[in-house]
């Protein structure tokens, strides 16, 4: 396998993420998921608890505070999802070539 | 199916966190006998695709919706244990940035979903694709595996509910069952299509080799 041919399949992927998070993303039904609904339905919804302050969190319930829009709110929330896990798998390539031209 | 903070108890807590941990312990130490870029690589475009296709809640009948959360998908590219990885790097993400499923509940949500939902799913696989190599079992295989890992994630979702004493045990995992049973269809109907166009395009990326036919 060529270096070249895995550039492509990275950067189609890359491309393919963001495009999902950005721009489907806000096309996504707001109706609440199995688990919410159950728990609507039988009642226990509300022992839902915030342990963690909101603060806490960068983007909490994936809403991009710093703008206005709301669309460009969840935008940039995927936006932001797909780039901090691309940073994270990044940072272990990195760590792996270098630890490999060592050897 | 992220469960949120306060559905579960500690000793559930606690005790799926060191399942979860465990689990992820070994998987990263299997995972360490075939590490190389393309597979970092992989995994990485993998992770950031599922947190991607995760945002995208499909309207079921009944107010409900749901989302792919791609157990089935990552073990059949990946192989299990860098499938069970990528899986809980999107539920860390996700937990501790945008606060979809509690901190405290983390460790029964890589459980039902990158535990069970990836190892779950590729037991499955594997025991179907055993009838017959074939294209078309491949692809049998791939739609059964993903539809029954989002019941079977489910169903230990409901289980942990039960045992944290939530709601009674029964009701909640017939409930819980039921409607993931249709979400699971959703599931099933994705990681297909997905699967179907990288095994088009390139079947090498399928690292587990199912992809090539006798």
């Amino acid at each position: 396998m060529t270096e070249r041919k895995n550039y492509t399949f990275v950067l189609v992927g890359i491309i393919a993420a963001l495009t999902i998070a950005m721009f489907i993303s806000v096309f996504a039904s707001s109706f609440p998921d199995g688990l919410e609904k159950v728990a609507e339905n039988l009642g226990f919804i509300g022992n839902s608890r915030e342990i963690v302050p909101e603060s806490f969190f960068l983007i909490p319930d994936y809403t991009f505070r710093a703008v206005g829009s709301e669309l460009w709110q969840v935008s940039l929330a995927g936006m932001s999802g797909v780039l901090i896990i691309l940073a994270f798998f990044g940072i272990i390539y990195l760590i792996y070539k270098a630890v490999n031209k060592k050897r | 199916m992220h469960i949120p903070d306060g559905f579960v108890d500690l000793k559930t807590a606690v005790f799926t966190g060191v399942i979860s941990a465990g689990s992820l312990a070994a998987a990263i130490y299997k995972v360490k006998r075939y590490f190389k870029t393309k597979v970092i690589a992989l995994m990485g475009v993998m992770s950031a695709l599922i947190f991607a296709l995760q945002m995208i809640n499909f309207s079921i009948p009944g107010g409900t919706s749901g989302h792919l959360l791609g157990g089935a998908l990552a073990a059949i590219i990946l192989g299990p244990h860098a499938g069970a990885i990528v899986i809980a790097v999107v539920l860390i993400v996700q937990a501790f940035v945008f606060m979809d499923g509690g901190v405290t509940a983390l460790g029964a949500n890589i459980f039902n979903m990158a535990i069970i939902g990836v190892y779950g799913s590729y037991f499955i696989f594997w025991l179907i694709r055993k009838i017959s190599k074939s294209k078309v079992n491949f692809f049998i295989s791939t739609a059964v595996a993903s539809w029954l890992s989002v019941i079977a994630a489910s169903f230990f979702a409901a289980l942990e509910l039960g045992i944290s004493g939530t709601y009674a045990m029964g009701v909640t995992l017939k409930a819980m069952v039921l409607v993931h049973m249709i979400i699971g269809i959703g599931e099933a109907i994705i990681t297909v299509a997905v699967i179907v166009f990288i095994n088009k395009v390139r079947p090498d990326l399928i690292l587990t080799g199912e992809g090539s036919f006798e």
